[in-house]
Order: C-alpha cells, then structure tokens, then sequence
C-alpha cells in the first residue's frame, strides 16, 4: 500500500461549541478517490473544513504528506496543494467568471490546470467568462466552483455535497466530468449524499453518524444493508 | 460670472475633499472598517510632509516621495498589528479602536508638533494662476484636482484591472472563500490600509499646502470625507470624487451668499441628498 497523502488521527474538531467529530481516523492513499457519506449532522461540512484548515485543530491531528497541518490557516493549507469545492459553490459574486477562476490560480502552483483546460472541459464558462458570475445557473456556477479549485493544481481536491440543490441532468454531467478532473494523478475526497453517485466514483467509502466513523470499506462490495444501519444508526 | 466662478473654483475645492475621501471609500469597501481616525492620519499626513520639507529642503510636492511610502509603511504595521484584531461580525470594536486612534494621533501631534497652526511653504505654485476667459484659476486648485483624478482613476484602475484588486475583491466579498485561494486576509487588509493611507498621504500634503492646519483639525476633514464618500454612494470610487465636487460646490456657493455659509451650505447639501437617495447618488455599481 503506498504512504497516504492524507491521514486524520483521531481527530475531534468543533462546530462554534459544539463538537462535531470524534476520533476521526481517515486515510486517503496518493491518487486515489474517496466518499464520505453520512446523514445531515454528521459532520461531513466539519471533516472538510478541518482538513482545509477552516477550521483549526491540533497539529498533529491531521497530516498531510508527513507534515502536520492541522493548526495551520486556511491559505496555508492551500498553499500545500489542497483545494475545496465548497459546499453551496460560494463564488465571489463581485467577480466575473474568468476572474473567479483566476482567483483560483493565484497561488501559482504548476501543474496541468490553466483557463485553458478549464474552458476545455467546460466550454460553456469560455463563453460566459465576462460575465458576473451570480448571473450563471446553478450547475454552471457549480462549474465555475470546480474550475476555481482546479486552477491550484491540487494534488487533493475536497468535494463537499457538489450536487445539492443541481437538476439531476446537471448532477450526471459534472459526475461524468469527474473522472477527466481526477484522472491526473490527483486525490480526492467527495462528500455526498446520493451513496449510489458516491459510491460509483469512488474506491472506498467512509459512512459517518454523528461525528464517528460507523462503517468504511471498498464501494464496490459495500452491501447496502450495511450502509442503511451505518448511515441511520437503525438495528 | 461671479456664480459660475463660485462652481468652479468649488469643483477645484471637491477633488481636495475626494481625496480625503478615496481612502475611506477604499478602507470600507475592502474590509467594511469605518475608520474614525481618517482625518487625524491625514492631519499626521500634512506633518509628515512639514517635517521632511524642512529636515531635507524639498518642495511639499517632493516630499511625497518620502510621505507616501511612509505613511503606506504605518498603514500596513496598523493594520497588522492593531486593526486586523477588532474585525468581526461586531463593527462597534473597530469603531472604538479608531476613535482612541484618533485621539491618540491628536495628542501625539500636539506633543511633537505644537497647537501653531503650521503651514507648507510651496513657493511660486501657491499664488500662480491660470486664466480662461474671464476666470482665473490657481494652479494648486488645479493640480489637486488632476492629482485628485488621477489617484481615483488608478484606484478604478488597481480594483477592476489588477490581481491585488482581485484579491481586494474577492476577499471583500467572502474572507473564508478567500482564505481557500491561498489569500491571507490579514496581508490583504495590511495592504488595503497601506495603500489608502498612501493616498491619505497625497491628502494630507495638498491640504497643507493649501491652508494652514493644526493638530485639532482632523475631525472637520473626516466629516468632509464621510460626506464626500456618502453623497456618491458606498463604495464607488468616481462616485466619491463627484460627492466631493457636490460637497465644494455647495460650500462656495454658501460662502458667496454668507461667507458664514460655507460650512453649513455643505451639510444642507449632504442631508438633502441623503433624504432624498439614502444609498448616494451612484450607489456601488459592477463594472
């Protein structure tokens, strides 16, 4: 098994004063895909936030490529080449699309991701990139999210809930982008909802319920009886 | 032709007061701070100014080689080291910071400097004039007013052309998201407060030239600033030179009927346009 690019030990971590996680353990191997599942609570947002350094924990509590980064700031955080579609996509509205994705880049990173393979792989936002990008439909502003994030060159890219409030038409085109995105060589963490999509995508699962891990193994042999009972916590 | 003189000359007046204003507009438009000690750091400004003409024997215009990229310096170190610590979801604290800042600044002053009133000696380009027609226009009025455009045409310019304005922008609209781009908001407000008080510096010098301060004077100039920003709307940066021209105008236009007017004429001004557009003539707009 190759070293992780990313390990959680045991992390706690709090939502304002409520904890929203305990004793996490997590590891996501070097190009590899993972899901997090779990129900509304559970403490998905919380995960994403404390590996991005939006929320802030013990060091030690979460290492990424051997460092320890789990007290450092977010722009830290992604300046070590981690990247985060935020839930609710949160584009800056005083930005125009190609300025959004632009932002995104500004940390200079190299790597495969410019304007260029973004407006590539989504060639509606080239022609909408003057435009403010509240003006766009949701799964196109979910676009602007994804190339926003891409433009660092991440080699982990954290997904969080990328298809709530999407018609499902859009939901199956950004999941049928998704394997061009991660094809590079990069890792990633997506947060869902739907387990089928989750599932389809990913190698491994973790299911959370209420702030622990109640189940984790490969989604291609998850039984889904299994999931129900770590997913809702029912006998 | 006496009243078309007063409309100039109190246009000339309102680049003066957009540049009070322009590093208000800038400080609140990227950080949402009210910066109740603006007018005392353009008062600090015009010191700075009095100071490096007489230790160094420069004209008051050279001197802003040297005041600018000092007052930028303090700006940042404030911003870092005090302002950065009062922001948050309460916009009371950085209002009480920067009052105390302002009285801290008055003191300070009067210790170093005096209550005299001082003044700028800028030589020749106090009294030279220029004539069209029939008016005749001070060449100092004149080039505050060019400086007055320039500083806000290359602020529009640093906001909407610029990655530093981006990242302005961007963390203006949301700082966690900003935070995810790699952006550390804490630099970013330092260089915002650097370079607003770079042009408080541009300020506080044209106003020394052009009359003569003292420590206690920089109530009056935030008031102006406030009004200036207010009148053209939050946060658009043509709209605040316009407020400041509104602003000149109505006090000229006051003086000329009383001269104990002048003052008072601006205030009506500002009222009236606040009851009647509360958000300012040019309220924000998106380019």
């Amino acid at each position: 098994m190759p070293e992780p690019i990313l390990k959680l030990n045991s992390l706690d971590a709090f939502y304002g004063d409520f904890q929203a996680l305990y004793g996490v353990d997590l590891e996501v191997s070097e190009g590899e895909v993972l899901a997090i599942i779990g129900a509304n609570g559970a403490g998905k947002t919380t995960l994403m936030r404390s590996i991005s350094g939006l929320t802030q924990n013990a060091s030690d509590m979460v290492k990424y490529r051997g460092g320890s980064i789990g007290a450092l700031r977010a722009d830290q955080v992604a300046a070590q080449g981690i990247a985060l579609v935020p839930e609710g996509r949160q584009l800056f509205p005083s930005l125009s699309v190609e300025e959004n994705l632009m932002i995104g880049g500004q940390m200079g990173r190299k790597g495969p991701w410019s304007l260029k393979a973004v407006y590539t792989l989504f060639p509606i936002l080239q022609e909408r990139r003057n435009q403010q990008s509240t003006s766009l439909s949701g799964g196109q502003q979910q676009m602007v999210a994804i190339g926003r994030a891409l433009m660092a060159n991440p080699d982990l890219i954290l997904f969080d809930e990328i298809s709530l409030g999407l018609a499902p038409i859009i939901i199956k085109d950004i999941y049928a982008a998704l394997p061009g995105i991660i094809g590079e060589g990069m890792s990633a963490l997506i947060v869902e909802q739907d387990i089928t999509k989750a599932l389809s995508v990913s190698s491994r699962f973790y299911c959370l319920q209420e702030g622990r891990v109640s189940l984790n193994g490969a989604s291609a042999t998850a039984a889904r009886e299994d999931i129900s009972r770590a997913y809702f916590g029912v006998e | 032709m006496e009243w078309v003189n007063a409309v100039v000359q109190g246009t000339l007046l309102g680049g003066l007061y957009a540049l009070f204003a322009a590093g208000l507009s800038l400080i609140f438009g990227v950080m949402r701070l009210v910066n109740i000690a603006h007018g005392d750091l353009i008062v600090l400004g015009a010191y700075l100014g009095l100071s490096v003409t007489t230790l160094l024997g420069l004209h008051p215009i050279a001197a802003l080689i040297v005041v600018v990229p000092a007052m930028a310096l303090i700006g940042y170190i404030l911003q870092r080291g005090i302002l950065n610590q009062t922001l948050g979801k309460d916009i009371l604290p950085p209002l009480l910071v920067t009052f105390g800042l302002s009285v801290i600044i008055q003191n300070a002053l009067l210790e170093t400097y005096s209550a005299d009133p001082q003044k700028m000696n800028a030589g020749a380009l106090e009294t030279a004039s220029v004539s069209i027609g029939s008016l005749s226009l001070g060449l100092l009025p004149v080039l505050t007013f060019g400086i007055a455009i320039v500083v806000i045409a290359s602020l529009q310019w640093m906001f909407y052309r610029t990655s530093l304005g981006r990242a302005f922008r961007a963390t203006s609209d949301n700082q966690e998201i900003a935070q995810l781009m790699g952006l550390n908001r804490r630099h970013i407000f330092g260089l915002a407060m650097a370079l607003a008080l770079g042009v408080t510096a541009i300020a506080g010098i044209m106003l020394g030239i052009r009359t003569s301060f003292d420590p206690s004077i920089g109530g009056g100039r935030l008031i102006f600033g406030f009004e200036a920003v207010i009148i053209g709307g939050l946060g658009n940066l043509w709209g605040t030179l316009i407020g400041g021209v509104i602003l000149g105008v109505a006090q000229t236009i006051g003086a000329k009927i009383d001269p104990g007017w002048q003052l008072l004429a601006g205030h009506i001004a500002f009222l009236v346009i606040l009851a009647v557009r509360p958000n300012g003539l040019f309220p924000r707009i998106n380019e």
